[in-house]
C-alpha cells in the first residue's frame, strides 16, 4: 500500500491555529446492538475500549471507539491493520445481526491545534463548543459551514475532525480561511 | 449654522484629526466622530434628498433610527449604499457621498416632484398605473425605478470578508445602557454565562448625557465601576458595536458585530454574524424619541431634541446658534438647558401643555429661557435650512401669533420604548395611556419550547422612562434571568439612580390641533418614504382601517428604517382619523432585523472558493491537469470530455467514442453511489425497494434494478451485486447516493423498524474505474493478479482479487455496450490504479473518456438515464422496462401507484428511438413533437418530446430517444419536431436500441 494517499496527502497550514491532514487512518463503521455482550467483547478486542456511551469517544493504545448513533460506532485503528481487525470483528459477530465495513478511504481526518481551536470550529459549527458541553472524551456529529463533520477534543487545545474524503479539500480550505490573520472571536479563550 | 464647539464631546479625541472625503470635498473631523457629527461640525446640515419628492433633508437623529442622512460609503469593491451617517464612524481616507439627487445635492432636478405632490397621493401607484396593462412594464416601471429609490446598487464584487460565529449562552443582554449593565452584572454575579452586546461604541446609553446620578455620583462613575466589575467575571463577555438583530424561536438570536467598519479596509472579517442559542434574552434596548407633527418638520435643522443634546455632549457639535425647542414632555427641556449651558441661544421653548410644573421646566425658566405653554409651531420656514418658526396656539388652526427667527428646531414628541426584540417572536404589548407608549406585557412574553417566556424586557425598553425605575428594573431582570436558567442570585439591593422628576407628557399627534390640509400636506410622518399626515388621513377616508393595510397603501414605515420614528405617530394619526383608540388600531408587526445588516454578513464565508462545496474524486487533480472539461454532476465535478491540444469539445467527444468502441477507454466512475445493505432481511428489504426481484440474486452476480417512489415514479437505477448471503452492494446514480441512502433508512426506521437490515453509504470508500472497449481485457491481463477471462469472470458477475498489486473488485457490467470492467479499488489508491491502467493500456490505445462519451454510447445502446428519460413523472412502464418489474412479488414501493388509472392509460407517452430523416440534423434537447392539429387556445397539439439526443459517430447518424404517444405502436412513422428557429426536424420512430441489440459486443 505504498501508493496509498490520504485526501490532502498530509497538507498543513499554520494560522491562528495549526491545521494538518493527519494522513491515512483506519476507520471502521460498526452497526449492531450495543446491549449485546458479544458486540462489547468484539469492540474491546478491536480497539481496547468499552462500547462508548451516547456522545462519547473512548481511547486506548490500540484504538478508539466513537458513538455515532444509537446503533452505529466508528472504530479507529491503524490503517495497515484494518483488514485484520475487520476479519476478526466479522468472525466474532458472525452470530449477531451486525454490519462491519471499512470506511478508512471514505474519510479525511484533520487535526486542529492551538488555543483558538474552539473559536475556529464555532465559526462553522452550530454545536455547543463550551468546555462543559464538549469536554475531552466527547464527540459531536455536526456540520462545518455547509458540510457534515464530526469532531472531538484530544486535549484542551487539540481537536480532530472527520469529514468525507470528496470534500476534504473544501474543509481544509474552510479551516485555513477561518484561521487567517485578523480578528479572532476570542469567545472560548 | 452648525459648528464644532470650543470644548466638550466625550466620544471624540480632539488631538486626533481625521481627514475624510464627502461629495468630493476634503473635510476634517476628529477620531470618534460619526459621519453625521463631522458633517455638522463642517456646517453641512443638508445631507440628502427625500425618496419621493426629493426634498432637501438634514440629519434628524444621532443613532440607528436616522431616516434621512443615508450615505454611500467606500468605493469599488467596498462601496455600500444607504449607510446611516449617524452610525458610520469616520476614519482616515473615508470616501462618502449623499444619495438620491441629480445633478447635485444642492440643486436637484427631481425636487420638481414636491411641486407635483398633489399628484402623488397615498396609494398613487395603485391609482395611477392601472391601465393600459402593458404600460406598467414598459412605461411606468422604468420611469419610476429611475426616479424613486435611494442608494445605488454596488457594481463591483464585495472585497471584504465576513463570518459567522455560533455561541451558546445562558443569558444574552441586548443593550449596554444602565439597565442592561445592571442586568448583566446581577445575572453574571449569580453565576450565569452572560453575553452583553451594545450596538454603539460605548456603554451607558443616555444616562451620561442626561445627567443621571447613581448612588449619589454621576452616572459615568457608576458605569466605569460596573464595567470593571463585569470584566472581572470570567462568565461574562461584553461586546460593543454589536447589535442584537433578531429574536427567533427557541431562544435563537442573531447578533451583528461590526469589526472593521470604523477602521476602513483591514485584515480579517468586516462583519461577524453571531448565531446564538440563549436560554434567556434580556432586552435593554432603551427608547427612541418621537418627532412632532407640524408643517415643515422635515426642513434641515429640525432635529430630535435628544439628538441635539447628544451632538453637544458626545461630539461637541452645535446644530445652530438659535434653537427653538418644541416639546410635549419635560425631557425636551433637558435640551434647552444643555444648549443654554453650552452658551447657545434658545429663543423659546414651545410646549402644548397647560401646566408646566415639573422640575425641568422650572429650571429652564429659572435660567431665563422663554417658555410658551399651550403653544405650538404653526410651521417651519426655510428651504434647505430652518430660518424661522411661527408660533401659534396648540388648540387652534395655526394662525401665526409671532414669527421666531432661529436656525434650528429641537423637537420631542415623547419616547417610544424599543420593543422590537420583545415582539419579534410574539411578545405582546400594552398601550400605556399615561405615558402614551406601547410597553411589553410581562404576562404575554414570547414562549420557548417549555412554554415559559424566554425574553425579559427591562429598563426603558420595558416602559420605565425614568432612570431610577429603569435601573431597578435592570436588576430585577438580571435576577429573574439568572433564576430561570437555574442559578440562585444572592439577595442584593439594586443601586439607586436619580434624575429630575418629570411631569406627565401630553400626547400630541398633530400640531396645532386643527392644522389645515395645507399644513398637513407639509407635515411628514415618515421621512424616509415621504409619507405625510395628509396621506394617512386620505387612506383612512378611502376606507383603510387595518394598520397593516394602511402601511402598505401609504408605504408608512416600509423604508429601510422600518418606521422607527414614524410608526407610533402614524398609527395615532390613523386612530384619530378613524375615531378609534390607539390600542384598537394596534401596531404593525415587528420583524427582524432590528436595523439593516449587511448582505455579506448573511452570506458569511460562503463566497469565492468556499461558495459551494465541490465533491472531488481521487482522480480529480489528474483529470484537471489532463484536459478535463468539467461539468457539474450533483455536487461532483466530472469531465465532460478530455480535450487534447486545440481540439474542440465536439471533436474530443467524437474521438473518445470511436476510440472506446475500437480500442479502449478509461472512465472515472467513482461518483456512482455505493450502499451496503446487510442483514438476514436484506433480500426481503431490497425486494421492496427495487421493482424487480433481488432476493434471488446469486452470490457473486450482478443485476440491474429500478427504484420507484411510493407513487410509482421512477426514482433511481443501478446495478446490485450480492457480496454474500446476507450482504448486497447497491449502486446508485451519481446524484442519488445520499438521497437513496436516506430513502432506505427512512423506510427502515419508520415502517420496517423490526426488519434486521443495516445500511452504510460507502460511496467514497472506493475509486471506481471503468476499463471499456474491445481491448479492456488485454489491459487488465497486463496488470495481472487475477483471472479476468470470460470464463472466470463472465458478464454480470464480479470477483474480489488483486490487480497490479492493488486490492480490487472488478464488476463485469457495461453501460456502453462494450466489453467492460468497472473496478472498485480503495480510494486512497485510485490514482495509483488509474496511472497503472494508463501505462498498461498505452499499447492498446487506451484513452480516458468523459461523461458525454458515456452518454452517447449508452444512447446508442438505448439505455435510459435517470434525469434524462425520467423527470419525476415517468414510470418504468413508460420506458418499456416492464421486464424489470416483477409480477411475482406481492408488493414493492410503487406497485400500487403504478396500478392507478392514469398510470395504466394506454395513451401515456412511451419511449421510442428517433432516427432523423436527415442524418446530420440533431433534434434540439427537449424538443416537442406535434401532429399538425391545433388546440382551442391556438397552441399546437403535442404528441411527444425528446429526452436524449446526440450525433452518433459510431453510426454516423443523428439519434435520439423520446416519449411519444402510442410510440411503440407507430414504428416507422415519421413525426415532426418544430424548433425555435422555425425549422421542423423530421424523425422516424424506431427501436431505441441503435447498436448491437443482441449484446454481442459486451458479452465476450
Amino acid at each position: 500500500m505504498s501508493n496509498a494517499v490520504s485526501a490532502l496527502n498530509g497538507a498543513s497550514f499554520k494560522g491562528s491555529v495549526a491545521i494538518k491532514d493527519v494522513g491515512l487512518q483506519g476507520m471502521i463503521t460498526l452497526r449492531g446492538d450495543f446491549k449485546s455482550a458479544v458486540l462489547a467483547k468484539a469492540v474491546k478486542a478491536a480497539t481496547g475500549t468499552a462500547v462508548p456511551e451516547t456522545g462519547q469517544i473512548l481511547h486506548s493504545t490500540k484504538g478508539s471507539a466513537a458513538w455515532m448513533s444509537p446503533d452505529e460506532l466508528l472504530l479507529l485503528v491503524d490503517y495497515t491493520n484494518v483488514d485484520a481487525v475487520i476479519a476478526k470483528l466479522d468472525k466474532a459477530l458472525s452470530g449477531e445481526h451486525a454490519l462491519v465495513v471499512n470506511v478508512s478511504d471514505a474519510r479525511a481526518l484533520f487535526e486542529i491545534k492551538g488555543v483558538a481551536t474552539r473559536d475556529i470550529i464555532a465559526k462553522g459549527s452550530p454545536a455547543d463548543m463550551n468546555k462543559d458541553a464538549l469536554p475531552v472524551g466527547m464527540i459531536r456529529r455536526s456540520r462545518l459551514g455547509q458540510l457534515p463533520v464530526a469532531f472531538w477534543m484530544d486535549d484542551e487545545k487539540t481537536a480532530r475532525m472527520v469529514c468525507f474524503r470528496s470534500v476534504g479539500e473544501h474543509v481544509f480550505t474552510w479551516l485555513k480561511n477561518a484561521s487567517k490573520k485578523g480578528n479572532l472571536p476570542k469567545y472560548h479563550t | 449654522m452648525s459648528t464644532r464647539l470650543q470644548s466638550g464631546g466625550r466620544l471624540i479625541d480632539r488631538t486626533k484629526q481625521i481627514e475624510f472625503n464627502w461629495n468630493g470635498k476634503r473635510l476634517n473631523g476628529f477620531q470618534g466622530d460619526t459621519l453625521a457629527s463631522a458633517l455638522l461640525a463642517n456646517d453641512q446640515m443638508l445631507m440628502g434628498r427625500s425618496f419621493k419628492y426629493h426634498r432637501p433633508r438634514g440629519v434628524v437623529a444621532a443613532g440607528p433610527e436616522e431616516p434621512n442622512a443615508l450615505m454611500g460609503t467606500g468605493e469599488g469593491g467596498r462601496f455600500e449604499p444607504n449607510q446611516r451617517a449617524t452610525t458610520t464612524e469616520i476614519y482616515q481616507g473615508l470616501k462618502s457621498h449623499s444619495q438620491n439627487h441629480w445633478p447635485s445635492l444642492e440643486f436637484d432636478v427631481g425636487a420638481i416632484n414636491t411641486k407635483l405632490s398633489r399628484f402623488f397621493p397615498a396609494g398613487f401607484y395603485y391609482k395611477t398605473f392601472m391601465a393600459p396593462s402593458f404600460a406598467w412594464k414598459h412605461v411606468f416601471e422604468p420611469i419610476i425605478r429611475k426616479s424613486a429609490g435611494l442608494g445605488k446598487a454596488p457594481t463591483h464584487k464585495d472585497e471584504d470578508s465576513y463570518e459567522y460565529f455560533y455561541a451558546h449562552v445562558d443569558v444574552v443582554v441586548a443593550g449596554g445602557g444602565i439597565a442592561g449593565l445592571q442586568a448583566a452584572l446581577t445575572a453574571g454575579q449569580a453565576g450565569a454565562t452572560v453575553l452583553l452586546m451594545e450596538q454603539a461604541v460605548d456603554y451607558g446609553g443616555r444616562a451620561i448625557t442626561d445627567g443621571v446620578t447613581i448612588g449619589g455620583k454621576p452616572a459615568a462613575a457608576w458605569i466605569k465601576s460596573t464595567l470593571a466589575a463585569l470584566k472581572k467575571l470570567p462568565n461574562v463577555q461584553m461586546r460593543t458595536r454589536m447589535m442584537a438583530a433578531g429574536v427567533y424561536d427557541h431562544g435563537y438570536l442573531l447578533g451583528y458585530e461590526r469589526l472593521t467598519d470604523h477602521m476602513g479596509p483591514s485584515d480579517g472579517p468586516r462583519h461577524r454574524l453571531w448565531r446564538i442559542r440563549a436560554k434567556r434574552i434580556v432586552t435593554a434596548t432603551g427608547a427612541i424619541e418621537r418627532p412632532l407633527s407640524f408643517a415643515g418638520n422635515d426642513i434641515p435643522g429640525v432635529m430630535l431634541a435628544g439628538a441635539v443634546r447628544d451632538y453637544i455632549a458626545d461630539y461637541g457639535v452645535s446644530i445652530g446658534d438659535r434653537t427653538v425647542v418644541v416639546t410635549n414632555n419635560d425631557d425636551g427641556y433637558r435640551t434647552a438647558i444643555a444648549l443654554h449651558e453650552a452658551g447657545l441661544n434658545v429663543p423659546c421653548i414651545i410646549d402644548p401643555r397647560g401646566d408646566l410644573d415639573g422640575e425641568l421646566p422650572a429650571k429652564a425658566i429659572a435660567l431665563g429661557i422663554r417658555v410658551e405653554n399651550k403653544s405650538a409651531i404653526g410651521k417651519v420656514k426655510g428651504g434647505k435650512r430652518v430660518e424661522a418658526v411661527t408660533l401659534c396656539a396648540q388648540a387652534g388652526e395655526g394662525t401665526t401669533l409671532e414669527e421666531i427667527k432661529c436656525d434650528a428646531v429641537a423637537m420631542s414628541g415623547g419616547w417610544s420604548p424599543v420593543v422590537h426584540l420583545w415582539s419579534h417572536c410574539g411578545g405582546k404589548l400594552n398601550w400605556d395611556t399615561d405615558t402614551a407608549i406601547f410597553r411589553p406585557d410581562p404576562a404575554r412574553p414570547p414562549l420557548g419550547a417549555d412554554g415559559t417566556g424566554f425574553v425579559i424586557a427591562t429598563g426603558t425598553a420595558n416602559g420605565h422612562l425614568d432612570a431610577a425605575a429603569a435601573l431597578k428594573d435592570g436588576h430585577a431582570a438580571g435576577m429573574a434571568a439568572a433564576k430561570e436558567v437555574g442559578f440562585k442570585p444572592a439577595r442584593a439591593a439594586a443601586p439607586i439612580a436619580a434624575s429630575e422628576l418629570e411631569a406627565t407628557m401630553l400626547p400630541v399627534w398633530s400640531m396645532p390641533q386643527g392644522a389645515s390640509y395645507a399644513l398637513k400636506s407639509k407635515t411628514f410622518l415618515d421621512y424616509q418614504n415621504d409619507v405625510k399626515v395628509s396621506d394617512v388621513r386620505l387612506a383612512a377616508q378611502e376606507g383603510y382601517e387595518s394598520v397593516e393595510h394602511t402601511k402598505r397603501y401609504t408605504t408608512l414605515g416600509m423604508a429601510t428604517d422600518q418606521g422607527k420614528l414614524s410608526n407610533i405617530n402614524g398609527l395615532a394619526v390613523l386612530a384619530d382619523s378613524l375615531n378609534a383608540d390607539i390600542p384598537n388600531v394596534g401596531t404593525t408587526t415587528f420583524r427582524p432585523p432590528y436595523h439593516p445588516i449587511s448582505l455579506g454578513s448573511i452570506a458569511g464565508d460562503a463566497h469565492n472558493e468556499l461558495f459551494k462545496p465541490i465533491r472531488k474524486t481521487p482522480m480529480h487533480q489528474w483529470i484537471d491537469e489532463n484536459g478535463g472539461d468539467w461539468e457539474p454532476v450533483a455536487d461532483w465535478r466530472r469531465p465532460y470530455c478530455y480535450k487534447q491540444g486545440s481540439e474542440s469539445v465536439e471533436e474530443a467527444v467524437t474521438r473518445e467514442i470511436l476510440n472506446t468502441r475500437e480500442n479502449c477507454g478509461l472512465l472515472d466512475a467513482s461518483t456512482l453511489g455505493k450502499i451496503i445493505v446487510k442483514g438476514p432481511d436484506a433480500g426481503k428489504f431490497l425486494d421492496m425497494i427495487y421493482t424487480n426481484m433481488m432476493s434471488t440474486l446469486k452470490v457473486g452476480f450482478c443485476r440491474y434494478g429500478l427504484m420507484c417512489s411510493e407513487n410509482g415514479f421512477l426514482s433511481d437505477d443501478g446495478v446490485v451485486a450480492r457480496l454474500d448471503e446476507n450482504t448486497f452492494l447497491c449502486h446508485t446514480t451519481s446524484g442519488g447516493s445520499d438521497r437513496i441512502h436516506a430513502h432506505m433508512e427512512e423506510w427502515l426506521q419508520t415502517e420496517w423498524w423490526d426488519w434486521k437490515v443495516y445500511t452504510a453509504n460507502i460511496t467514497e470508500q472506493y475509486a471506481q474505474i471503468a476499463v471499456v472497449g474491445p481491448n479492456a481485457r488485454k489491459v487488465l491481463e497486463k496488470l495481472g493478479g487475477m483471472d479476468v477471462s470470460a470464463e472466470a469472470l463472465p458478464f454480470m458477475t464480479f470477483k474480489d482479487g488483486e490487480l497490479g498489486g492493488i486490492k480490487a473488485r472488478p464488476y463485469r457490467i457495461s453501460f456502453s455496450g462494450e466489453l467492460s470492467y468497472e473496478i472498485a479499488v480503495p480510494a486512497s489508491q485510485g490514482q495509483a490504479f488509474w496511472d497503472m491502467c494508463m501505462e498498461a493500456g498505452k499499447e492498446f490505445g487506451i484513452q480516458p473518456y468523459g461523461t458525454e462519451c458515456l452518454h452517447v454510447m449508452r444512447a446508442e445502446k438505448g439505455f435510459i438515464m435517470i434525469g434524462d428519460e425520467t423527470d419525476g413523472t415517468v414510470i418504468p412502464q413508460d420506458l418499456g422496462l416492464n421486464w424489470a418489474i416483477s409480477k411475482k412479488k406481492e408488493d414493492f414501493l410503487g406497485k400500487r401507484g403504478q396500478q392507478r388509472s392514469h398510470m395504466t392509460d394506454p395513451n401515456r407517452w412511451k419511449l421510442v428511438g428517433l432516427k432523423t430523416v436527415d442524418p446530420a440534423k440533431v433534434i434540439p434537447d427537449g424538443a416537442y413533437a406535434v401532429d399538425g392539429t391545433m388546440r382551442e387556445n391556438g397552441m399546437h397539439n403535442m404528441i411527444g418530446r425528446v429526452t436524449s439526443t446526440y450525433f452518433s459517430p459510431t453510426l454516423n447518424h443523428s439519434i435520439a430517444m423520446g416519449l411519444v404517444q402510442n410510440g411503440p405502436d407507430r414504428m416507422g412513422e415519421v413525426i415532426e419536431f418544430p424548433t425555435i428557429g422555425g425549422e421542423s426536424i423530421k424523425a422516424e420512430i424506431c427501436d431505441p436500441v441503435f447498436l448491437d441489440k443482441e449484446g454481442a459486443r459486451q458479452n465476450v
